[in-house]
């Protein structure tokens, strides 16, 4: 069948089942967008901004198990794209990204809308193209979904000229890809994992940390049932919130910046440290110097060889899908039937749960004003626990990681790597999509949802009833906790003057709007939120505007030294 | 300490960049780089000398492992392996440095490919340390222009690098 390259690029996503496609049209990608007209299997979802597109298409991504995809035309439509992209690709989130560039004879010659989008996105994407021929399109495309969802996943951009999209050629799609020079490594080493399974049986004071990698292998169902066969603590990371139950007795609460006491001090004393799916990032050990001064063995599962070794020294690497080196390590133990040291074991929980006796996260609630960890706790109450949470960067982000307990994977979806403010909304929107039924609340500040604000028209079109819970302090939260702590209470720029009225804002739109200033009245307003089935509901809380977020472990410093409450200052 | 690596990369246009740019965002050292086309032209042969620690090092051959485009990659410095760069020199020869040219470069066993009334250009071939050598002996005042391609390595007897 001869078909033009637009059409193929269609017919393409036609065979990889892709439901929606999130985007902007623009001069270089008309041929596309005609293409879209004239089918109906491939629904598009019209954003108001190609950030948020993309941003839309992660989050779609992050809450099933499929690759996200976005169309953005050249030129502004691509460097708009970029923030999106790089989010993504610091949360290795499957996607790909088509972008139109100017035709082939125009490139180079500075052409409207021209920039070159390859060589822009190059490091931030797992992978890029820019397809010539016409005939290249369909192979093409069959490689990036391919480089997207395999190995570590990523973002995959493919860059397409208006005359590519134009030209015909014979349509086929290609049944499988082989590339030579890209071979993941999916099983683990068996002797690697069997002198892990040893490692673990004779731990004396033994902790699994397990991060993003854990969920996006999916293999929340095997992490929990190895853990339980081994009886150890657990923590989760802020990427990997969910892929153990946070409430189950064995999960310690997140590690890190903003995690528990009783994780962080695990995380540093224990003798065993089995990472999987984790990066030993600066935001969860903090100074690698002071994490490296008491002695562990440490066992790391992951599918990137890079990621071991980089920050933190590897006693033991297991280069594997995270999935499959869960599966052989639980086969081992099951047929030793073999079972760690009991007495060491209770003698390290004893120690555990004198550390979680500290109890770390409490706050002190107030009648007169509004807590952001009292209206994150409620929201947890109100959704039975059950919701799709997302969340912006900043202060709200943590309070949502740290009071909402997710049971589940791919219910929590917030930017870690990158901490992009501003993919709250969009990602609610990606989640609402895919799972039209499901409860979707986006924590977020009066300051992170300005950055996406528009998206309220895309809710409004495509009737999305999430549910958005503004923790408005009127400060950049984060920067103002920061400037507080570390810069003699300097509030330089970090306090948001000439805020809208969101209620308003809301309504304006066409959506429900509720503006909420006393504790009393918190749960109320998420229940008829809630309630609403068919509204989005903006609910706008004037929280208190002093509030910090602890635990804390300042940048630089060791996991150990913790910032308890305000009473440690 | 100062590495060798050899790798085998896809033949094609942005290549070149993914690699340099992966040194250039992570902070790593570039001292020199070469790459041409291999026997099967779909491929490239690409030397880069590089230094860091042991752990820099490691992580520059994961990182570039993990280019998708990148099909092999070797630390040759990590035994028995050979170098060689190319050095296209134009020197100053007027003179009695005009027979004093002539003789340093048979004395390096290099050959004098272009003569004018007033200059040579000498090709040497070597490693960089018999070219460092060269161009000290010559003395800066006398060198009219340095071309050297960067180094090219391969492993000696049964060490191949092949897909």
């Amino acid at each position: 069948m001869v078909l033009s390259g637009a059409e193929i690029v269609i017919r393409c996503l036609q065979e990889e089942k892709v439901e929606y496609v999130f985007g902007y049209p623009g001069g270089a990608v008309l041929f596309l967008y005609d293409a879209l007209f004239n089918q109906d299997q491939v629904r598009h979802v019209l954003v108001r901004h190609e950030q948020a597109a993309v941003h839309a298409a992660d989050g779609y991504a992050r809450s099933t198990q499929s690759v996200g995809v976005a169309l953005v035309t050249s030129g502004p439509g691509a460097t708009n794209a970029v923030t999106g992209i790089a989010t993504a690709y610091c949360d290795s989130v499957p996607m790909v990204i088509i972008s139109g560039q100017v035709p082939t004879a125009a490139i180079g010659q500075d052409a409207f809308q021209e920039v070159d989008t390859v060589g822009i996105t190059r490091p931030c994407v797992k992978h890029n193209f820019l397809v010539r021929d016409v005939k290249d399109i369909a192979p093409t495309i069959k490689k990036a979904f391919h480089l997207a969802r395999t190995g570590r996943p990523g973002p995959v951009l493919v860059d397409i000229p208006k005359d590519v999209s134009m030209h015909k050629c014979e349509f086929s799609y290609p049944d499988k890809v082989e590339m030579r020079s890209y071979n993941p490594v999916v099983k683990g080493h068996q002797g690697q994992i069997r002198k892990a399974v040893q490692l673990l049986l004779e731990a004396k004071r033994p902790m699994i940390y397990t991060g993003g990698g854990v969920i996006l292998s999916d293999a929340a169902e095997q992490l929990t049932k190895l853990t339980r066969l081994l009886g150890f603590p657990i923590t989760n990371t802020l990427m990997g919130l969910g892929a153990y139950p946070a409430s189950d007795r064995q999960y310690l609460g997140m590690p890190g910046m903003h995690g528990t006491y009783e994780a962080n001090m695990s995380m540093h004393f224990c003798d065993v440290l089995l990472a999987i799916g984790a990066r030993f990032d600066d935001r969860v050990i903090g100074n690698p110097d002071h994490f490296a001064e008491e002695p562990r063995k440490i066992i790391h599962v992951d599918i990137d060889p890079s990621s071991i070794s980089k920050r933190v020294k590897v006693d033991l690497p297991i280069v594997g899908n995270v999935r499959d080196v869960l599966d052989e390590m639980i086969s081992q133990i099951e047929a030793a039937n073999a079972r760690p040291n009991q007495e060491a074991l209770g003698a390290w929980w004893k120690q555990v749960e004198e550390w979680r006796s500290r109890d770390c996260m409490k706050f002190k609630n107030s009648d007169e004003i509004i807590k952001p960890q009292y209206v994150v706790q409620k929201l947890w109450e109100v959704t039975g626990g059950d919701a799709f949470v997302t969340s912006d960067v900043g202060q709200h982000q943590m309070w949502a990681a740290q009071y909402y307990r997710f049971d589940k994977p791919r219910r929590w979806l917030n930017s870690g790597g990158l901490g992009t403010m501003g993919v709250g909304l969009p990602y609610a929107m990606g989640a609402q999509l895919a799972h039209p039924d499901a409860q979707v609340a986006c924590v977020t500040g009066e300051a992170s949802i300005q950055m996406c604000i528009q998206e309220l028209s895309t809710c409004k079109q495509f009737r999305l009833p999430i549910k958005i819970c503004n923790l408005n302090n009127r400060y950049l939260g984060m920067v103002r906790q920061w400037q507080q702590l570390f810069h003699g209470g300097r509030y330089s720029e970090s306090y948001m003057d000439s805020l809208p009225d969101f209620a308003k804002l809301a309504e304006s739109y066409g959506h429900v709007g509720i503006r909420v200033e006393r504790p009393s009245d918190v749960e109320g307003a998420l229940r008829e939120a809630f309630s609403r089935k068919n509204d989005l509901v903006f609910l706008d809380f004037q929280v208190d505007q002093t509030e910090n977020v602890y635990p804390m472990v300042q940048g630089g410093k060791g996991l150990t030294e913790m910032i308890l409450s305000a009473e440690d200052l | 300490m100062r590495h060798v690596i050899s790798l085998l990369i896809e033949n094609e246009s942005g290549a070149l960049s993914r690699v340099s740019g992966l040194f250039s965002a992570r902070g790593y050292n570039i001292e020199s780089l070469t790459v041409a086309p291999t026997e099967d032209a779909s491929m490239s042969r690409m030397t880069i000398v590089t230094t860091g620690s042991d752990d820099i090092i490691e992580q520059i051959t994961k990182q570039l492992n993990k280019l998708v485009e990148v099909i092999k990659v070797v630390d040759i410095s990590e035994s028995a392996h050979i170098e060689r760069e190319l050095m296209l020199i134009k020197v100053r020869a007027t003179g009695k440095d005009r027979d004093e040219m002539k003789r340093m470069a048979d004395i390096f066993r290099a050959r004098i490919i272009d003569v004018t009334e007033a200059s040579y250009v000498i090709e040497l071939t070597g490693n960089q340390g018999k070219l460092d050598a060269f161009v000290a002996a010559i003395g800066n005042e006398l060198i009219l222009e340095t071309v050297r391609s960067g180094i090219c390595g391969v492993g000696r007897g049964d060490r191949v690098l092949k897909v």
